[in-house]
């Protein structure tokens, strides 16, 4: 049985205190299929990290990369990559 | 003019929330975030962005941030904003940022809206706008076009789906004479970030009304989001433009798709592509005709009539 | 005392006194929307902030509802904050009083009570506050200008308490108490700054310390933080007695959460709220000095309510009378009564309840009405049980 906190430990009228704990939250088991980077294509043009709603595409110094705790395959990135550098595959 | 690059890699709103797969109204809430040179404190009026990202304990937010009821977010903001400048010698030294939905702004919270706009509140009103009641499971609103199938808006032998155009936002705004208001859609992303940007400087209050599309409640794939933001604009069905102090000025002047480009695409308007709501499918036609044709004589500083 | 001055009395209607306690409480805040007969309340602000003389900002708000957010939305800010509202106002904000001390943000609104439409009556009962009783503010009821003014300030000193972090309402009945000029003793600006220092809460929209206010607590969270805020109420008695003490140190003036009269060897009593508590005071006093055993309670502290104290004082009488200046149709007896009855359930011994209902959209509660309640009170058999009645009200 999780051990939930009680009304004596929980911050007070529901506040959160920590900025972005959803990060907690992993909602990378929600996809069914998953997106793949080819990163020999990649200009590192960043439109998938622009519209990525999560995020879950991290910046890097020559290419993207996914973050797949978050990644929920929407498929958005794979759609709009300009060099189809994104492919989505089948989640195992 | 903004570069890619030089957007903050920090994310201000972070991942792990509960938003639908490919869902329109997280990009336009990471963008609005990304486009702001000051720090803001957001006020998030109850829907869809709210509640998923705020689920006790876990929040997605890496800024200020409150939610109020569902139509007092222009409220509550402009009780924030009058602390912050009497904090600041009567100046603003961060951003308010207030995000409502379609239901929240065009609705229930108009009233709260047209009132901050009023008093000339210094923050940033963003809509995102889904066209309907999206978290509480696809109900019309005030900004449901013509002819859309919700569920309180169904289809059948005496319903053709939403009967009456959605509200002109831009005009409410402009109405209450506010110095900036523009239609946004993150697909044209440069212009999105400029204008958020043009609306977060100006000294009082600005309205932005951004097209959310909708995965679930349009009933489209989820990896088609953009694109249906870039077809909303290239059909005319969502024109990108901007008020500035009243004058009308158009974004983009696209070489117009047909619109069926647009609503095929869609589930909530499969419908009207049956012979029995043809009167429909040419009411929404019209709908969008009428709206490019008076934004068009607006930008030449006519008056349209309709 | 060398602490206290002879005070300064001023004749004030009660509306002016509020006025002039929530400037000198150095709130940061005001927003509000007009409604008879809190109207002087908001118009002697206006006043007071234009002069420049006070660092309060007044934003004219386009109705209740967005009158309590922004509230809200400056509490959360930092802000100390203040509003005012009457019976239709206070129902249309029904929703924000939840969301308020939900919040928990130590608001102080004062209520100007008048009865709710329909049909329209713009004259004091207590039905407003008492259709929102259960919104979680602390409730005190002014029996007139005086406490009214003192209670304002108080109130501040309580609500912002960490151990209570509560919204207050000080309720002042419309016209009697709003209206009625009185002589008010005020306090120097100085004393009423140092009793009420400027609020630095730990807990708010601050870009140092990114909180998210507001968030959605499902069926796994939810009872804790209502029980947090039943907490609160139980803490309130203690700061409550903490704040009234230092503030009769400043003032000479005392304040409880009940207030006895002749209650020791009464038979009959009349419990109340609010002005009429006042006459009835007088008109018992006048009783008694023509032998006749009866009393009185004034009610003051109405939420939290002081179950215990109130049950101690009223339990030995034969007949106990509530004057309910509210209904709850459909009910048994009031909501006054009910929170009497309920104190006393516990007690062996008990009192017959006789629930008035008398005094509503602002009919007058006269001496010779009060007194002849108090002779049927005499004339009552002396039984247990409890019934409702309609006193003043044609057939």
């Amino acid at each position: 049985m999780s051990a939930k906190p009680g009304w004596r430990t929980l911050t007070r009228g529901g506040v959160i205190t920590k900025p972005r704990s959803s990060r907690e939250f992993l909602t990378g088991d929600w996809r069914t299929k998953k997106p793949i980077l080819q990163e020999s294509k990649c200009t590192n043009c960043l439109f998938c990290w622009l519209w990525c709603p999560e995020p879950a595409i991290l910046r890097g110094p020559k290419t993207v990369s996914f973050d797949y705790n978050y990644c929920k395959g929407c498929g958005i990135c794979s759609v709009e990559c300009p060099v189809h550098a994104i492919t989505m595959v089948e989640e195992a | 003019m903004v570069t890619l690059k030089e957007l903050q890699v920090e994310e201000l709103l972070g991942p792990g929330h509960r938003l639908c797969m490919g869902c329109g109204a997280g990009i336009i809430a990471r963008m609005t975030l990304k486009a702001l040179t000051r720090p803001a404190i957001v006020v998030n009026a109850t829907g869809c962005l709210e509640v998923a990202t705020t689920i006790y304990p876990y929040t997605a937010w890496g800024v200020p941030w409150v939610h109020g009821l569902f139509e007092n977010n222009s409220a509550i903001a402009s009780g924030i904003e009058t602390i912050v400048k009497a904090n600041n010698g009567g100046k603003m030294d961060r951003d308010v940022i207030v995000f409502g939905g379609d239901g929240a702004t065009f609705d229930i919270g108009l009233q709260a809206l047209s009132g901050a706009f009023e008093r000339r509140h210094d923050f940033v009103y963003v809509c995102y706008d889904n066209e309907a009641y999206m978290n509480t499971g696809i109900q019309r609103s005030g900004a449901t076009p013509e002819g859309a199938w919700t569920t309180t808006t169904p289809v059948g032998a005496a319903s053709p789906g939403k009967v009456g155009p959605k509200k002109d936002l831009i005009a409410i705004g402009v109405a209450h004479h506010i110095d900036y208001a523009a239609t946004a859609s993150t697909a044209y992303w440069s212009d999105f970030i400029t204008k958020m940007q043009k609306a977060a400087a100006v000294e009082g209050p600005a309205l932005i009304h951004a097209i959310s599309p909708c995965p679930l409640g349009w009933r489209f794939p989820t990896d088609q989001t953009i694109q249906m933001g870039r077809l909303a604009v290239q059909t005319r069905y969502f024109p990108l433009y901007e008020v500035e102090r009243g004058k009308y000025k158009l974004s983009v002047n696209p070489h117009p798709k047909p619109l069926d480009d647009f609503i095929k695409m869609q589930g909530r308007f499969k419908h009207l592509f049956q012979p029995q709501y043809a009167d429909e499918l040419n009411a929404l036609r019209r709908e969008v005709e009428q709206r490019w044709n008076a934004l068009q004589e607006l930008c030449q500083g006519k008056t349209p009539t309709w | 005392m060398s602490k206290m001055q002879k005070p300064e009395l001023v004749a004030m209607t009660g509306s002016e006194a509020v006025a002039k306690a929530v400037i000198q409480s150095n709130v940061d805040f005001i927003s509000a929307y007009p409604i008879t007969p809190q109207t002087i309340i908001v118009e002697r602000l206006s006043d007071l902030v234009a002069t420049g003389e006070t660092k309060s900002k007044f934003i004219n708000v386009e109705s209740e509802h967005s009158a309590l957010s922004a509230c809200v939305g400056a509490s959360l800010a930092g802000g100390r904050v203040f509003t005012a509202t009457s019976s239709q106002g206070l129902a249309l904000m029904h929703e924000v009083l939840y969301l308020t001390s939900g919040l928990r943000c130590p608001i102080v609104m004062a209520v100007a009570n008048r009865a709710l439409s329909a049909p329209i009556n713009i004259h004091g009962d207590h039905s407003d506050m008492m259709g929102s009783r259960d919104c979680g503010w602390i409730q005190l009821y002014a029996e007139n200008g005086q406490e009214a003014y003192d209670w304002v300030i108080q109130a501040y000193a309580i609500a912002e308490d960490e151990r209570v972090s509560l919204p207050f309402t000080v309720n002042m009945d419309g016209y009697v108490v709003t209206h009625s000029v009185e002589p008010i003793a005020l306090i120097e600006d100085s004393v009423v700054g140092k009793f009420l220092p400027t609020r630095h809460p730990q807990i708010k929209l601050d870009n140092q310390n990114p909180i998210t206010f507001g968030a959605l607590a499902l069926p796994d969270f939810y009872s804790e933080f209502k029980r947090q805020q039943e907490e609160a109420m139980r803490m309130t008695p203690e700061v409550f007695t903490e704040v009234t003490k230092d503030f009769t140190q400043l003032t000479g003036r005392h304040y409880d959460r009940m207030v006895p009269y002749e209650l020791e060897d009464a038979k009959v009593g009349i419990v109340s709220l609010g002005s009429v508590s006042g006459t009835v005071r007088w008109v018992a006093k006048n009783l008694r000095k023509k032998g006749l055993p009866v009393g009185a309670l004034k009610i003051s502290l109405y939420r939290p309510f002081p179950h215990e104290e109130v049950s101690k004082l009223l339990e030995n009488l034969d007949v106990l009378v509530v004057l309910e200046r509210s209904l709850s149709p459909g009910s048994h007896c009031g909501p006054l009564a009910s929170d009497i009855v309920c104190s006393l359930y516990n007690r062996s011994e008990q009192p017959r309840v006789l629930d008035v209902v008398a005094g509503l959209g602002g009919r007058d509660l006269s001496p010779e009405s009060i007194e002849q309640i108090y002779r049927t009170g005499l004339e009552a058999t002396k039984t247990t049980g409890l019934e409702m009645e309609f006193v003043g009200v044609r057939e």
